[in-house]
């Protein structure tokens, strides 16, 4: 079996449950629901609301600098610091925060391998307590936006073809048919999908504990839709959440070298005025 | 602590299929209600009892998933 692209940026379970008290570690756990933390966290694990602490609560956008190191300094991160980040939702939020934090140039960050359903299900050691860590003075690098695509980008790129476009929502959310998440809000005026986008439900990288499936497994997901990583890739869902976890899986388990992120999503592309929308099942 | 009695299974509401897993944890018992495609939680309930945190997790599931609409295509 072959070995992924970086393996150096997952940490699996068992390796976790031994280094945790590792002062050189620091564990972050990001939820897309808040309250997930308090129930029960891994020991040690400090953790970030992705609605609130990673993302511009004024205008639309990621975090800003000033605030990304006010985070990670009050996080008792320094530059040096290996960060283990897991989530629940198969590391949904986790992976935006993962995207963030190399946007913003941190050079050890890796998702927990199954994330917290995993870690829960082997019965592995939680805790409510809050641990407080003494504050560092974190400086991030320049954002590296060649991670992240925006409107004009993706617009360009689909009038061209000249890109693989990677919708990683669900079938229903790709047709049309739902306009979000069953169960959640709806937050777009209009349903389907970018034109000439394919259709690659994030799930489909995952096996049912919540790991990644293999190296060939996953290369034969995305090549199935056309996907090799021979043209650039840019991958999109709702909100941007789910599809940071596509995009790491195809920049960094699969190792192609052009992958971005549209953050934007259909909450952008699906509310623009005159913006071509495609409709119906995948072909 | 640790989750004991981990448990997935799966139902459906209102037609959509509905991933729901329990487990205890400490005194409480824990009950999650995802909605499998594309996975996102809509439920998590802690209560005294696996059957009140089960019946509360399905409960607002069922109202959220009733909000859905289809529309045509």
């Amino acid at each position: 079996m072959a070995q992924y692209a970086h393996p150096e940026v997952l940490a699996d379970t068992a390796w976790l449950a031994e280094h945790a008290p590792d002062p050189s570690l620091r564990i972050v756990e990001v939820d897309v629901d808040t309250s997930a933390y308090d129930l029960g966290h891994i020991p040690g694990a400090i953790g970030w609301a992705w609605n609130t602490q990673l993302c511009d609560t004024v205008q639309r956008d990621i975090l800003p600098k000033p605030q990304l190191e006010k985070l990670l300094s009050e996080s008792g991160i320094d530059q040096d610091t290996a960060i283990v980040i897991y989530g629940d939702s198969n590391n949904w939020f986790a992976a935006w925060a993962f995207w963030q934090l190399k946007i913003y140039g941190h050079k050890d960050v890796r998702l927990l391998n199954g994330g917290r359903k995993k870690w829960i299900a082997e019965g592995r050691e939680l805790t409510t307590d809050v641990p407080s860590y003494p504050s560092t003075g974190y400086h991030a690098a320049d954002p590296d936006l060649s991670l992240r695509a925006f409107l004009r980008q993706v617009q360009d790129a689909a009038r061209a073809g000249s890109v693989s476009l990677v919708d990683v929502r669900s079938p229903q959310e790709f047709s049309g048919e739902i306009l979000a998440p069953p169960g959640l809000p709806e937050t777009c005026q209009r349903g389907g999908h970018i034109p000439g986008a394919r259709s690659i439900p994030w799930g489909k990288a995952c096996a049912d504990d919540g790991t990644f499936k293999s190296f060939e497994e996953l290369q034969a997901l995305y090549a199935g839709e056309g996907v090799d990583g021979s043209r650039p890739i840019i991958t999109y869902c709702r909100i941007g959440e789910r599809s940071s976890h596509s995009w790491f899986v195809l920049k960094y388990l699969l190792g192609y070298p052009n992958v971005v992120n549209y953050d934007g999503s259909w909450t952008e592309w699906g509310n623009l005025v005159g913006a071509p929308v495609g409709r119906g099942a995948a072909a | 602590m640790k989750a004991e009695n981990y448990n997935e299974r799966r139902i459906e509401i209102d037609g959509w299929p509905v991933r729901i897993t329990s487990y205890k944890l400490g005194e409480r018992y824990v009950c999650e209600a995802d909605n499998v495609s594309p996975g996102a939680i809509l439920a998590r309930i802690a209560a005294p009892s696996a059957e009140d945190a089960e019946k509360q997790a399905i409960s607002k599931a069922t109202h959220l998933l009733g909000k859905t609409k289809r529309h045509e295509v």
